[in-house]
């Protein structure tokens, strides 16, 4: 354009800009004052309709939220006062909900809502999401405008949490912290230290596993002070799911990051018994007709990187069924993730065999691209899903990546990869791990989930004995589930849900056993958060309440005595101090096991934890067990500290443990001669 | 005569007065004044040049606008002292009459088009689609990538919009209109002839939005900005 034209368009611009106000200004001289007030008034009658979602509450600074001029259906402030709710968070791996319910009069219906959480979605952009995605994003301090990274109770948040750190870590994963909860379990990590992103280079700020919880926690916590001034968070009845083969260690971790954000009152639930939870409250009743005495219901929780398996029991106890929990999983970092992961990559090995080399944005998109892929291959009957990666650039079609996706990709990738039909007998492959490692979270090997859900039930072939009316029959190698409850959206898939159906079915026929139920009627996405808000009101007495207690028995390592052999490292007995299925609210002693213990001084012990024996009683010494009978999980140490003790004083004591109300284990170390009491940490190290 | 005696002096004042000097001096006067005149005819009529035109037409349209008001005074006049309430009414109606009720046009407010756009954009590529020479590509390449923008753009709509068909009935029934139908939401065509109740064929059902969930926007927030730049470092 040369520069007269340039400038005869600006002129032809200004004018056009300037058309609009002659207008009006000619308008008015035409009008009467009444008119004229009428014009104005429409707007502000907009503004004051609006939802103020912006202005209030803010401290100090004030920040400005512009929401468009149109009507628009964000939560309304619910300001009003002296309501009481009861309220679920369900803390995943991959994205946080929460879910609540007015029980301000528990004798009202029990109805409940999942809440908008708000949160940036791209710099300078707040939106209402369901779902809180359970990312951070460390960002470079050039790399955002100023003042964009803001949200609606906070001018200037430490750390930039949910949409928008995950669409800005998806295409800079060097600065993006993922799976902090699957490290939360991790043993051999300090989860208080800053390790995370783990690729990170080192200008990248760190943070640490639990510091990510506490960060996921206070975001969901202020967003509902927001739309809740009047009930804070901390007054609410709050239950938080972990998953049900989260270690002691986990479950304090996650109750401690809970307290530190203000939330000391909040109750733990696994997830597998939230998912039961939910499916009471929304079969309404129905579940009476669906569940029956001598039932063991079987939950299936695939996520997005985890699984997690329970065995439920329904027993009857004077006319009224008695849901108990009997046996929980090893933890599985095994999910929806991974399939899309798995076909993506089956599709890179297609377009690469043309000589093409896939960038990582290209894999990336990919996956995008399989996981609708897969949804829409099976929820129709189409043979075959066109996947297109479009070039990055302003131009589209040039460079365009395309490919498909069939049914038969699908059904062997996904359905014969990860529900390959095996008998009853197979156990998980474990190959033995490459020398090197680089420092990771410890994925399943073995991507068969049926293979996994085998062993499971084989090993926890016991966990019903000591419930009455639930009968293992003589020569059965398994559990047998007589139903079964699928929670996490790769259910959404019916062959998925049919596949796993058959296989148990297989299983069960081949035992003589009769086929298992589906439980229908579950949501299969938000089924944790909601079952959470439900358990805050079953525990006010509303309801059928499940029994679990800890899912596992714990022992500490003691050296047994014996003369010292050279070479050989001094044999170990496993000293239990916590039985199998100890409820909230209890504690154990074990009087006659005296350690000295030098005040000050830090003493480490092995501890060792159980998901099959039951039957040990607290002060049970085991010499010898079984490798998969008894799993070691990180050190636990007791410091005596001094408090009115002689420092170097020999404090003779005896070991115990405690189930907190909340539902977390405490080791405590008690004084043989007074009532000295000391709380034994779970230790991490690096 | 000595020409050197016939000088001039121009201080020189005449000492008589006689009827030639009078004469030459009233003509001299009258000169001034008419080019005084003059001047000061021209001055005005170029600066009433430049301050009219506009006012002048405005005055004009005042006066027309006025000429009910003049009207209503006759008529006042013409009516009896008795029903001076009657009077009142009449003033009042047709008071009303000249001034319509002005159409106030509202401006779209540009920022909630601008982030429908950067949405549209930012999970559907649609300006990139949009804006690329179709003509330059195959209608199979066309296809392909319109499927991208397709499944984007519907999840923009159904992530920010409610949308419900306004016609309960489907498309291809018959449907009768009764009087006092709602003409902004049923449009309808063809043989028009009448009062209601109408009855045709419902050819669209036609679309409404019934919720819009906008993202809100930080104060300072540059709406212009519909996709950066992208830099890979």
């Amino acid at each position: 354009m040369s520069f007269f034209e340039k400038m005869k368009k600006q002129a032809a611009e200004s004018v056009k800009k300037d058309e609009p106000k002659k207008e009006t200004v000619e308008a008015k001289v035409d009008e009467t004052p009444e008119a004229q007030h009428f014009d104005v008034e429409p707007e502000t009658v907009e503004i004051a309709e609006e939802p103020s979602m912006q202005t209030e509450e803010s401290p100090a600074e004030p920040i400005e939220f512009v929401a468009p001029q149109t009507q628009h259906s964000s939560s309304k402030i619910d300001d009003s006062e002296g309501k009481h709710f009861s309220v679920g968070i369900d803390l995943g791996t991959t994205h946080c909900v929460l879910s609540y319910a007015d029980i301000t009069d528990v004798e009202d219906a029990f109805s409940q809502q999942v809440m908008g959480i708000s949160q940036l979605t791209s710099p300078s952009i707040v939106e209402e999401k369901l779902q809180l995605p359970s990312f951070i994003y460390q960002a470079n301090d050039a790399e955002l405008p100023a003042n964009s990274i803001v949200l609606p109770w906070n001018p200037k948040p430490d750390l930039i949490v949910g949409e928008i750190a995950r669409s800005l870590g998806s295409k800079t994963p060097i600065r993006l912290v993922s799976s902090a909860k699957s490290w939360l379990c991790h043993a051999g990590v300090d989860c208080k230290s800053a390790i995370l992103p783990a690729d990170a280079p080192d200008e990248v700020e760190k943070v640490s596993p639990f510091e990510a919880t506490k960060a996921y926690l206070e975001h969901m916590s202020s967003a509902w002070l927001h739309l809740h001034p009047n009930a804070p968070l901390s007054q609410q009845d709050l239950v938080i799911t972990v998953p049900a083969s989260f270690d002691p260690a986990a479950r304090e971790l996650t109750v401690e990051a809970a307290k530190s954000v203000g939330l000391s009152h909040a109750i733990l639930l696994e997830e597998p018994q939230a998912a039961l939870y939910s499916w009471i409250e929304q079969t309404q009743g129905e579940w009476r007709k669906q569940a029956k005495v001598g039932d063991v219901i079987l939950v299936i929780d695939v996520g997005g990187g985890t699984t997690d398996l329970s065995l439920i029991a329904v027993t009857e106890k004077e006319g009224i069924l008695d849901f108990t929990r009997v046996a929980v999983g090893e933890h599985i970092l095994l999910g929806g993730d991974n399939m899309d992961l798995a076909l993506a990559y089956t599709v890179k090995a297609k377009i690469e065999k043309d000589g093409k080399r896939l960038e990582p944005w290209q894999i990336q998109a990919l996956t995008h691209g399989c996981r609708d892929a897969k949804e829409k291959i099976f929820s129709s009957d189409i043979a075959s899903v066109p996947l297109v990666v479009p070039n990055r650039g302003s131009s589209l079609i040039d460079g365009t990546l395309r490919s498909e996706l069939t049914r038969d990709e699908v059904q062997s990738v996904l359905i014969n990869g990860f529900l390959p039909e095996v008998s009853v007998s197979d156990r998980p492959v474990s190959r033995a791990r490459a020398g090197l490692q680089t420092k990771g979270l410890p994925y399943a090997q073995d991507a068969g989930i049926t293979r996994h859900l085998a062993a499971f039930l084989a090993k926890q072939i016991n966990a019903a004995d000591e419930l009455e009316g639930i009968d293992v029959p003589e020569g059965a190698t398994f559990l047998h589930p007589t139903a079964v409850l699928f929670n996490g959206g790769v259910f959404k898939a019916q062959e998925l849900c049919d596949r796993l159906m058959n296989v148990l079915n297989d299983w069960l026929k081949s035992e003589n056993a009769p086929e298992a139920r589906l439980l229908a009627g579950a949501d299969l996405d938000l089924a944790v958060a909601r079952g959470a808000a439900y358990y805050g009101f079953v525990r006010k007495g509303k309801g059928v309440r499940i029994k679990g207690g800890t899912a596992a028995s714990y022992y500490v390592g003691v050296e047994s005595s014996m003369p010292a052999v050279p070479g050989m490292p001094p044999e170990i007995q496993a000293l239990c101090i916590a039985p199998f299925g100890m409820e909230e609210g209890t504690q154990v002693e074990l009087p006659y096991a005296d350690f000295g213990l030098i005040v000050g001084e830090q003493v480490r012990f092995r501890f060792f934890s159980s998901t099959t024996r039951r039957e040990d009683v607290v002060g049970t010494r085991l010499d010898y067990w079984q490798d998969d009978e008894i799993a070691e999980l990180n050190e636990i140490e007791v410091v005596l500290d001094g408090e009115g003790r002689r420092s170097g004083e020999v404090v003779s004591v005896h070991l115990g443990s405690a189930v907190t109300e909340v539902g977390t284990l405490e080791l405590l170390a008690f004084s043989n001669k007074d009532n000295g009491r000391w709380k034994i940490e779970f230790d991490v190290r690096n | 005569m000595d020409i050197s005696n016939y000088t001039i002096d121009l201080a020189l004042k005449p000492t008589t007065l006689d009827a030639w000097h009078v004469c030459l001096a009233g003509t001299s006067a009258i000169l001034a004044g008419a080019l005084i005149l003059t001047l000061l005819a021209l001055v005005m009529s170029l600066t009433r040049r430049k301050t009219t035109t506009e006012p002048q037409v405005k005055v004009v349209e005042k006066i027309v606008q006025a000429e009910p008001i003049v009207q209503v005074v006759e008529k006042i006049v013409e009516v009896p002292v008795e029903k001076i309430v009657e009077v009142e009414k009449i003033v009042e109606k047709i008071v009303q009459t000249p001034a319509p009720a002005p159409v106030v046009l509202k401006e779209a407010s540009s920022d909630a088009a601008l982030q429908l756009l950067y949405l549209l954009q930012n999970d559907a590529r649609f300006i990139d689609f949009i804006k690329e020479d179709m003509s330059a590509h195959s209608d199979e390449d066309v296809g392909m990538v319109a499927r991208v923008i397709h499944e984007g753009c519907n999840k923009v709509l159904n992530d920010h919009f409610s949308f419900a068909p306004i016609a309960k009935e489907n498309e291809g029934d018959k449907i009768t209109l009764i009087e006092g139908y709602d003409a902004a939401k049923v449009r309808v065509t063809g043989n028009i002839v009448g009062n209601p109740p109408f009855t045709g064929t419902i050819i669209h059902k036609g679309w409404q939005v019934t919720d819009v969930r906008l993202p809100s926007t930080v104060q300072g927030y540059n709406a212009n900005v519909i996709a950066p730049a992208e830099v890979e470092l």
